[in-house]
């Protein structure tokens, strides 16, 4: 790996450091039984990779980590563990000798194959010297916009986008489909406990809904 | 009063909610030129909400975001990007083909900006709604988050 990308040592120390931080919250989810410190530290580990990606230069993919699964995850998981019990059952000691050969088969897998990647940077990896220089190149004259992240997947693959866009709505659509729209609460509430709830500050209309 | 011990953070949290929100317009409208786009800046409006309604609870949420409101918006926000291509043929070229909005030669950028800046538009609608929407259909099915659940 050159130096030029990584920075020298700080850089690395840093990245030792992050990835250290992520390997214990990942023990310590693993370990725990309580779901909501479950929940909170898997918005630690979205935040923490989230630092790790803006070090090495993927700022998009860091602040979308950062939304979605520092904020959007965890806050979508917290509502799914007020359905269920506080805590996981406690496990049988041997129970989990089998996932346990598997996840490690696969570690073992994927560090062998990063053998094969290209160094990070790398101006002669395929991803930098195929389409990707293209679109670098030709982008300033195709659309006059400076963000070639946003020209690629607005203008060059908008196809792409509409998709992801039909699938953030169908997503939607089928988790309501599944459960309801929620609704039944907001009536619920304003029958069931008209007083008790109402905050300072909040005007509200008794009997409203019912 | 009931609520009073978590005074701190409901007065936080109405100082940051404004802010979220602004920052995810920044984010929308920038992503021409910075990082993220409407995906994130979706999710950051989505997240102005859900932080709104973990604090200040779910009815108050419902009652000044209604929930017609957020799944009708993700729809619109799916018919406004599709709507993009469908203005581009009918004026003539292939479908989300920006160039062709204002019947522009190669080289010319006015099609591109405003495509662009519509669909995001219409992905910023689309994402915030749809997860709003999963947010409330999922807390939507408890009354609130309870005092020993912090």
């Amino acid at each position: 790996m050159t130096d030029a990308v990584l920075g020298g040592t700080g850089t690395a120390l840093i990245n030792i450091l992050l990835l250290a931080i992520l390997f214990v919250v990942a023990i310590a989810i693993a370990r725990l039984r309580s779901l909501f410190a479950i929940v909170m530290l898997s918005g630690v580990y979205s935040l923490v990779s989230a630092a790790w990606y803006i070090l090495v230069d993927a700022v998009d993919v860091g602040f979308t980590e950062a939304a979605v699964g520092a904020g959007m995850s965890t806050a979508v998981l917290l509502g799914a563990m007020l359905l269920t019990a506080r805590t996981a059952k406690p496990e049988k000691p041997f129970s989990r000798i089998g996932p346990f050969i598997v996840c490690a088969a696969a570690g073992i897998m994927l560090l062998y194959a990063t053998i094969d990647l290209p160094p990070l940077g790398d101006p002669a990896s395929p991803a930098n010297s195929g389409v990707g220089l293209t679109y670098l190149q030709v982008n300033w004259y195709d659309t006059g916009v400076p963000n070639v992240v946003t020209s690629v997947l607005a203008s060059y693959r908008s196809f792409d986008t509409l998709g992801e866009t039909a699938v953030v709505f169908t997503a939607g659509l089928a988790v309501v489909l599944l459960l309801g729209f929620g609704e039944r609460s907001l009536a619920d509430t304003l029958r069931r406990a008209p007083k008790s709830e109402t905050l300072p500050g909040t005007v509200r209309k008794d009997g409203d809904g019912t | 009063m009931k609520g009073d011990h978590h005074m701190i953070l409901r007065v936080i949290a109405k100082c940051l909610i404004p802010l979220i929100v602004i920052y995810a317009f920044y984010v929308q409208f920038h992503g021409e030129v910075g990082a993220g786009g409407a995906f994130q800046a979706g999710v950051v409006l989505a997240v102005a909400l859900i932080l709104n309604a973990l604090v200040f609870g779910l009815t108050a949420t419902m009652r000044a975001v209604p929930p017609w409101f957020t799944r009708s918006l993700s729809a619109v926000g799916v018919m406004v990007y599709a709507g993009v291509g469908v203005w581009a043929m009918l004026k003539g070229g292939h479908y989300l083909e920006y160039q062709a909005l204002f019947g522009e030669g190669p080289g010319g950028h006015d099609g591109q900006h405003a495509g662009i800046i519509i669909i995001e538009v219409g992905v910023l609608f689309a994402v915030s709604g749809a997860l709003t929407t999963i947010f409330y259909a999922l807390a939507g099915r408890v009354a609130e988050i309870r005092d020993e659940d912090w």
